[in-house]
């Protein structure tokens, strides 16, 4: 029992090392560690972000850092208690959006057939319904609310990584050490689960990502669109009500643009993180980059032809 | 032919799927539009005319599955029902005035986009880590990350608002009449120009990506080092060659691209007040104006549906490997 204890440790603490050892990676990590402690602790530490507190419109000026919102509300303390709501709701449908997908995928690769003819007719056709006026319609029919949001946008937003997950297992389950699981008696579940999913962490991992930063855009495009709760302070509705107060036409900037920025920087860390990953995981990729850097030292530029490079060594 | 059928039948089965959902969802919740519009006009309407606008609306007291094909039937011959909002006009007709703007702008902004994408993504690859295959990736990754209609937002608040070059909003001013004049198309064009470029900037990124990472793999190709070594011009190995070759990806993701563009223009639209489909379906929804609602939902649907089912076609006629596969 301690042995595979201890083998999981050491992976986390493998990609831990790999995560320090890239320079992108590191930083979409300390960008991303920065937003979450500012989501935890933010909300603390500023007032309360209903509370009226000044003439409205205010620019930024020492006693409101980011001036005040169109109904005089302290626009910093909105974009602290926005991060919490906003990132809660993006890992969360992240995380399920790539279970969804990954039960469906899954399932339809390893099984095959009729069952697989239909699991990807279905993902198909949720491919192929354009998703944001999807999105719009049902959170229309439904209360509105943060669950409600974070529903849609699983619906919406599973199907890419059945796709996906999908044609890996395929792949993966053509392979010899699967017909060999099976040959020794494995069940499915424990195939699938112990032999299969294993090999497809890094793309698992990957996918989590990418589907937060699908999951924070367009959760703050459905709250722009005021298809949130906009009562509720998230950083969707301090756009809304950015927009619906005119802060463009009286140039009131400081409504929008310190939120966009957040959007933004959330986004840029996860995808640099990302791409840190690809390079942990991808053997391919950290070779061509090794090989670059060597050129380089060298004094070469990489180009099309493969150049002689001497080992005087 | 039996490929063409196959896909056919994949879209039908699609918009059927549509259909489907849009007759259900509405069912799911409590109230329905007749009701809705009977408070609108706050009892200057009689009793009796609730009925008929429940009739109206298909809400019988028939059972579920007769509602059903009635529906179905209704939607066939194009009758979506009558608009709340702008009652008593029929939503075809609502729908139609916003389509043309939403065509013209969505359309306008993915040809401009992929031209320009697909052809940085060829001298990227061309000259590789060269100057633009170093910069605009990263370029294209930083404006990824902002929310779009951030984007135009901003835009609008620096080129309308404080440098006052672009008008604020709507497809044309005010004071002019729709015609075919002169006057009136470069007004359009003006209006157009921050909607179309905010667009073209948030979705340029991925075409050069695309057609850069295709390109590469091409370059790589026996055939093109023969072409090379057969002495051709650079410029004709590069277009004729591996851009030729390395243009499918980009045309199989131009389905898929429209329907984002499609749906995605709803952003825009509501940033600009720009008169289209997408600013009439955030109105219905604020109106509860259900039936313009699902109206304009098919009608976005079904004009991806048609634009994937075209790409297919096209994708058949460049590529000669799915040709072969079928048959």
């Amino acid at each position: 029992m301690s042995k595979p204890k201890h083998a999981k440790k050491s992976v986390a603490g493998e990609w831990w090392m790999a995560i320090r050892r890239d320079r992108k990676a590191t930083a979409g990590s300390i960008i991303l560690a920065v937003f979450v402690l500012m989501g935890i602790f933010g909300p603390m530490l500023a007032g309360n972000p209903h509370d009226l507190v000044g003439i409205p419109l205010q620019p930024p000026s020492t006693e409101h850092w980011l001036g005040t919102t169109g109904q005089g509300q302290d626009v910093f303390a909105q974009l602290l208690a926005g991060t919490r709501i906003s990132l809660m709701i993006g890992f969360g449908v992240g995380l399920t959006v790539v279970l969804v997908g990954a039960l469906v995928g899954v399932t339809a690769g390893y099984f095959g057939g009729r069952v697989d003819a239909i699991l990807s007719m279905f993902f198909n056709v949720f491919l192929v319904i354009p998703g944001l006026p999807l999105a719009i319609v049902i959170a229309a029919y439904l209360p509105s609310g943060s669950f409600t949001l974070a529903f849609v946008l699983v619906v919406t937003g599973w199907a890419w990584n059945a796709r996906v997950l999908r044609s890996q297992t395929l792949a993966q389950s053509k392979r010899d050490y699967v017909a060999a699981a099976r040959v020794a008696g494995e069940t499915k579940f424990r195939i699938i689960s112990r032999e299969i999913l294993p090999t497809m962490t890094s793309l698992l991992v990957s996918q989590v990502i990418g589907s937060t930063v699908y999951a924070i855009g367009a959760q703050v495009g459905l709250e722009f669109l005021g298809l949130g709760d906009v009562a509720a302070i998230t950083w969707g509705t301090i756009l809304y009500w950015a927009q619906n107060d005119s802060a463009l036409l009286t140039g009131a900037w400081w409504t929008f643009a310190p939120t966009g920025l957040a959007v933004a920087l959330v986004g840029f860390g996860l995808t640099m993180l990302n791409s840190g990953f690809d390079e942990i995981t991808n053997p391919r990729l950290r070779l061509e980059r090794a090989w670059r850097v060597h050129l380089f030292g060298l004094g070469m530029a990489p180009g099309r032809s493969t150049p002689v490079v001497m080992d005087n060594e | 032919m039996r490929y063409i059928f196959k896909r056919l039948g994949f879209y039908v089965l699609a918009a059927w799927v549509a259909l489907t959902l849009n007759f259900f969802l509405p069912r799911l919740m409590p109230g329905d539009p007749a009701t809705a519009l009977f408070a609108r006009f706050k009892g200057r309407l009689a009793p009796e005319s609730l009925e008929a606008l429940r009739a109206a609306f298909g809400l019988t007291d028939a059972p579920l599955i007769m509602q059903y094909f009635t529906y179905l039937g209704h939607v066939l011959r194009g009758d979506f029902g009558m608009s709340v909002a702008y009652f008593p006009a029929p939503v075809s007709e609502v729908i139609g005035t916003g389509l043309v703007w939403t065509l013209f702008l969505a359309g306008s902004a993915l040809l401009i986009s992929f031209t320009i994408g697909t052809l940085l993504g060829i001298a990227a690859a061309w000259w590789r880590f060269g100057k633009i295959d170093n910069l605009a990736p990263s370029i294209g990754a930083f404006l990824g990350a902002f929310p779009y209609f951030w984007l135009a937002m901003v835009a609008l608040y620096i080129f309308g608002f404080k440098l006052a070059w672009f008008p604020l909003g709507h497809a044309y001013s005010d004071t002019m009449t729709p015609s075919f004049s002169l006057a009136f198309i470069v007004d359009v064009a003006r209006h157009a120009v921050l909607p179309v470029g905010t667009v073209v900037l948030a979705t340029i990124g991925g075409w050069l990506l695309t057609m850069r990472n295709t390109m590469v793999s091409v370059l790589g190709r026996d055939y093109v080092n023969l072409a090379r070594a057969k002495g051709l011009s650079p410029r004709r190995v590069a277009l004729r060659y591996a851009a030729r070759n390395a243009l499918l990806p980009s045309v199989t993701g131009f389905g898929m691209a429209l329907g984002f563009v499609l749906g995605g223009s709803l952003l825009t639209e509501i940033v600009f007040s720009y008169p289209g489909q997408g600013y009439l379906l955030v109105q219905a929804v604020r109106n509860q104006d259900y039936a313009l609602m699902q109206g304009i939902f098919l009608v976005i649907t079904l004009a991806v549906l048609g634009a994937n089912f075209i790409v297919d076609l096209v994708a058949l006629r460049l590529d000669p490997r799915i040709r072969d596969s079928v048959s």
